[in-house]
């Protein structure tokens, strides 16, 4: 540890302005306060701080990720055995690997683009390089279907950074979820690597791991995907192999989806840390989780088609239902602010979520639709709520006026 | 208790290095010094030339655009010294004491039939007046104006705050005089804490009495009228602290201008802490000489670690301060992977942390921020350790644009920097949340009159 600081010490002059490689002093600047807390001291103010950082704040966040990233591993090695029909006779590790193989290009891939971004951005501005990136980079492959190419990945990702973050001044200024708007632009720029039913499931081989034939009867499509398709009559949801779907198999979440957002058990994990930390607010999860719930069983009672008859619980369990509510819908910077502004928000984006999800003939999903608009919404929400303080406090001048 | 009021939203810091309940003494310095810096806002006016000889009590400063406000020599001796800065900033006069102090004299008021303008008058003329401060803007207030009340806070809930009972104890019937004379300007209202035990405080007359609980900062002055009568624009409110009602209350008692006060030693580095009886405006240095640790490099604060200002160990004694502090400075400290270390010593309201497992421990902070500066990321963070019902982000925002009428509306004539400390300290994004509402505040003030 001494020498590594030592070391940053003695080459830290010519990163400086003036120095030999102050073109990368930004860059520096992030390894130097990834290594070591920043020891800089205050100059107004309090003298004291508290130890929390942006840096914490958002490693708890990647952190929380980390069990929807690794069940989603193991999820997509399980539906690729699954369609090729070799699921019995292949091990735990092989399965883990090759879902492995599948997923780490496009995390590594989502950092480099964003990273980078972030990086020369922060340089040319003069900045230190902000940590937003490091959530939005692991959220972003979690949100993907495993068919998605990198290519077209990288595309919508540098769009996002850029045009969803980088124009509004960076991490903490945005008005979108920064994932969300790369979900989107690939939504509607490549519809076909988004949606139908080739995508959720990897068939063919990773790095020459898991050759083989798709059985007969394999299908692709998400259940709610098959909401869609069904036309009449309650919906008989399948897993690829046309195995009837318990909520139990919707819990554990060995079913096809994105990367990350099939598993209930491993985002309540995720759920549980942030919650714990304190750093996702409960009033937003709890009441996106209200909003939808409520908003299903209304549909439940009037219900003429399958979207509409699909029991509440399903509508949580499935989808990127419940993660969207836990990592997608809590981000601090795109949603309410204000405290009673957050219940205002979730119950209007579990409304909004699976108004779109039942009512759209074109979108089977929309947790990311509802986030984003409630994104846009989330000023307004404050504005009420602020606007109401501000009357409050203009009728009390107004008692203590009249008294006089 | 009947008006018992509950703070529940604020932190306690726990520090090392309490203020242990010993008094002593220390020697008369020889140089003192009347600092401008002390008083926010303030364009002096010098009076006193350097080789006039002063009494403890004679005018040295007076404030250009209120000549009436004077500011008095606490020690009898000779003016060394006008020091001036840049564009000729008049920075401090500097007074060599004589070996004994003498006092200008001055007649004593009957309190029981005196009006507020004598009151008034007499404060002012004997250089007390720059102990009230008024809310809004924290600036001394202004004589002319007449205030709905005058709230004092008699306990103090910052991180290591000296305990005002001890600081009382023995000076009783000074406190009482001087809340008799207040009492005749405008109602006072006193903030007690539930478990004081002077009855001093508890059965101080002519004023009313609001028990508070709960944590930093139920002992902020500022909370306290927010709780008890808030302000609304076009109000003013004066605020004194505890221990300057003492030296005001000699004024009226005895007719001199002591200005001695007892000071708190406090702080991780502090060797041996404690209270010592010392006059304003002395040299500090004696009550560092061998009493702080060696081998780091130390921050020396004038007040607490929260709210006071950094002094240099060879500045003067700051005129309304209470209590010094001495925290490590931190620069030589690496942590290494401070985002996912433990860290198990450091302090924090987040939960990533374990320090709300060990709500005993007393911590050794020192002055890093332990953060980049960011945007304001997280929410709701600033509004729990906040009680007020205002939004605090919201206000920021507001100052930061220079948008008045959303400051207005959004209230900042209730607050001063000093209730953002905690806010400042809790912050994720590091922001400079004091500095921000103080340039608001000046800005409202200039704007307004």
């Amino acid at each position: 540890m001494k020498a590594l600081r030592n070391l940053l010490d003695k080459v830290k002059p010519s990163f400086e302005p003036g120095g030999k490689l102050s073109a990368f002093q930004s860059v520096f600047d992030g390894f130097e306060t990834f290594l070591f807390v920043p020891n800089t001291t205050s100059k107004t103010g309090t003298h004291i701080h508290d130890s929390i950082d942006s840096k914490r704040v958002m490693s708890m966040v990647v952190l929380a990720l980390i069990p929807a990233l690794l069940f989603g591993m193991y999820n997509v090695g399980y539906q690729h055995y699954l369609a090729i029909g070799t699921l019995p006779s292949v091990s735990f590790g092989e399965i883990f690997l090759f879902g492995f193989l599948a997923v780490l290009p496009k995390v590594i891939v989502s950092y480099l683009v964003g990273l980078g971004i972030e990086f020369v951005v922060a340089q040319w501005k003069h900045e230190e390089i902000q940590e937003g990136y490091l959530v939005s980079g692991m959220l972003i492959p979690l949100i993907l279907p495993v068919e998605c190419p990198l290519w077209i990945m990288s595309i919508a990702i540098a769009f996002a950074v850029i045009f969803a973050k980088e124009v509004f001044g960076g991490t903490g200024r945005n008005i979108f979820n920064v994932a969300l708007i790369t979900r989107a632009f690939l939504f509607f720029a490549y519809p076909s690597m988004m949606s139908g039913d080739n995508v959720w499931v990897k068939t063919g081989s990773v790095f020459g791991i898991g050759e083989g034939q798709l059985v007969d009867g394999f299908t692709g499509a998400t259940p709610l995907g098959q909401l869609m398709t069904t036309s009449t009559g309650e919906a008989h949801l399948t897993g690829i192999t046309g195995n009837a779907l318990s909520a139990w198999d919707m819990v554990v979440g060995l079913i096809p989806g994105s990367i990350g957002e099939t598993s209930v058990i491993a985002i309540a994990l995720g759920a549980i840390l942030l919650l714990a930390t304190g750093i996702a607010s409960w009033k937003i999860m709890a009441s996106v989780f209200v909003g939808g719930s409520l908003t299903a069983l209304m549909f439940n009672a009037i219900g003429t088609t399958p979207s509409m008859l699909l029991p509440w619980y399903e509508h949580i369990l499935l989808g990127g239902f419940a993660f969207g509510a836990v990592f997608m819908a809590t981000d601090p910077v795109t949603s309410a602010r204000t405290e009673n502004g957050k219940y205002i928000f979730g119950l209007l984006l579990g409304f909004m979520a699976v108004v779109i999800r039942v009512l759209n003939p074109g979108y089977p999903e929309g947790m990311m639709l509802a986030i984003l608009l409630l994104n846009l919404f989330a000023p307004l929400i404050d504005y009420v709520v602020v606007q109401k303080n501000i009357t409050r406090r203009l009728n009390r001048a107004k008692v203590t006026n009249d008294k006089k | 208790m009947a008006n018992l009021i509950r703070i529940r939203k604020g932190l306690d810091i726990k520090l090392k290095g309490k203020a242990v309940e010993t008094l002593s003494q220390v020697g008369h310095s020889d140089l003192f010094a009347l600092t401008v810096s002390d008083f926010h806002g303030l364009t002096p006016k010098v009076i006193a030339r350097p080789g006039d000889v002063v009494k403890a009590g004679s005018v040295l400063l007076c404030d250009k655009n209120h000549q009436e406000v004077k500011f008095v020599s606490p020690v009898s001796g000779t003016v060394v010294a006008v020091n001036r800065g840049d564009k000729r900033k008049v920075l401090d006069v500097l007074v060599k004491a004589d070996s004994t102090n003498e006092f200008e004299s001055f007649a004593r008021i009957d309190l029981s039939k005196a009006s507020g303008e004598e009151v008034k008058t007499h404060l002012l003329n004997a250089g007390m007046w720059p102990f009230i401060k008024q809310r809004p803007y924290d600036l001394i207030a202004n004589p002319q104006e007449a205030p709905k009340a005058i709230f004092i806070s008699t306990f103090d809930t910052a991180p290591l705050a000296p305990d005002f009972e001890f600081v009382l104890k023995g000076q009783e019937v000074d406190f009482q005089a001087a809340l008799n004379a207040l009492a005749r300007i405008a109602p006072v209202h006193l903030g007690v804490h539930e478990n004081a035990q002077s009855s001093a405080l508890k059965n101080a007359s002519n004023v009313t009495i609001h028990t508070f609980a709960g944590k930093h900062p139920a002992g902020n002055v500022g909370v306290q009228i927010h709780h008890v009568s808030p302000i609304n624009k076009g109000e003013i409110v004066w605020v004194v602290n505890p221990q300057d009602l003492i030296i005001m209350g000699r004024l009226f008692n005895k007719g001199v201008t002591d200005f001695s006060r007892i000071v708190a030693l406090t702080g991780s580095e502090i060797v041996k802490t404690g209270y010592v009886k010392i006059q304003s405006g002395s040299l500090i240095s004696p009550l560092f000489k061998s009493n702080v640790t060696k081998g780091k490099t130390l921050r020396y604060i004038s007040g607490n670690v929260l709210t006071g200002t950094q002094v240099t160990p060879e500045s003067y004694l700051n005129f309304y301060a209470n209590q010094l502090t001495v925290i490590p400075e931190g620069t030589e400290k690496h942590e290494m992977f401070g985002w996912i270390m433990p860290r198990l010593n450091q302090f924090s309201i987040n939960h990533s942390y374990f320090s709300w497992l060990l709500p005993k421990k007393e911590y050794v902070l020192d002055a890093r921020i332990k953060g980049g500066h960011r945007a304001l990321i997280m929410s709701n963070e600033l509004d729990k350790v906040f009680p007020f019902d205002i939004f605090p982000e919201i206000l920021l925002k507001a100052i930061i644009t220079n948008n008045i009428d959303q400051m207005e509306a959004l209230g900042i004539y209730e607050v001063a920097p000093e209730d953002f400390a905690l806010c400042e300290f809790v912050d994720t994004s590091k922001t400079e949340i004091q500095k921000i509402v103080r340039e608001g505040l000046d800005m409202l003030f200039k704007e307004m009159n």
